[in-house]
């Protein structure tokens, strides 16, 4: 069966950019990089039911420079797609929906996740628990 | 009365008539998963050390080990939603589609399962 092409309504291009834009598509790729943690969680969780060189090994390569930075951009997707989530949720009950409100909302979630990632590693990196 | 015309309803075209249903079910895995990650979160940054045997004894309690299965299985399930919505939406292949469907199912089991599974071994073994 072919089909005519039909005219499309104008997409993303024409858009004067906002920060909710960004906001949106990070929140998608932040999702995407956490679900490409889970098997790590899993992968430390079956090391922690194995003995402990076992164990010791996954902790190595999970705090090899790698693993590190793959870390901390875990911590960092986990506070924003959770802060702009929250966002979402505040939505869904018909809260924020004022255009300054969600401009204010979505900075205070890239804030709040920088901060929180920020905190989270140098507590870790204070008491050494690495 | 419906909206829709005749040769679009032949065609199959129009809504997939599940799409409330996963909405939902996101929005209440999100909210579950909110004190769930925050506990495990807080819970590895207070335990003294990530040792073998602290981390053990930690998920040792009833309580932590019982946390952390909602914790890996409702992970696994929001993040199969999500990864679902996102195939839907870039893949318009139909075969690499339900290829694609297909697998994300497999694959959040498959993680999920060992996930649950290790936890449970650490919390039941000695």
């Amino acid at each position: 069966m072919s089909v005519r092409a039909r005219p499309l309504s104008p997409h993303l291009d024409i858009y004067r950019w906002g920060i909710g834009m960004t906001l949106s598509i990070v929140h998608r790729a932040t999702g995407v990089f956490l679900a490409l943690g889970l098997p790590a969680l899993t992968y430390w969780l079956v090391a922690l039911a194995s003995d402990a060189p076992t164990y010791a090994r996954a902790m190595r390569l999970l705090l090899s420079p790698v693993g590190l930075v793959l870390l901390m951009g875990w911590t960092f997707s986990f506070f924003y797609h959770l802060l702009n989530g929250v966002r979402h949720l505040l939505w869904d009950v018909g809260l924020g929906f004022e255009s300054s409100e969600r401009r204010t909302s979505g900075w205070l979630a890239i804030a709040g996740a920088l901060l929180s990632t920020a905190a989270v590693w140098m507590l870790l990196w204070q008491f050494k628990r690495l | 009365m419906s909206l829709r015309s005749p040769l679009g309803r032949a065609l199959g075209l129009g809504s997939a008539k599940a799409g409330t249903e996963h909405w939902w079910a996101q929005r209440v895995s999100a909210v579950a998963l909110i004190p769930l990650t925050l506990w495990f979160l807080f819970s590895l940054l207070l335990l003294p050390n990530l040792g073998h045997e602290t981390v053990r004894a930690w998920l040792q309690f009833p309580l932590s080990g019982f946390l952390a299965i909602l914790l890996v299985a409702v992970l696994a399930y929001h993040s199969y939603l999500g990864a679902t919505v996102i195939v839907e939406d870039y893949v318009h292949t139909e075969g690499l589609k339900i290829l694609g469907l297909l697998s994300l199912q497999f694959l959040h089991v498959l993680v999920g399962g060992a996930g649950i599974f290790a936890i449970l071994h650490v919390a039941f073994g000695s």
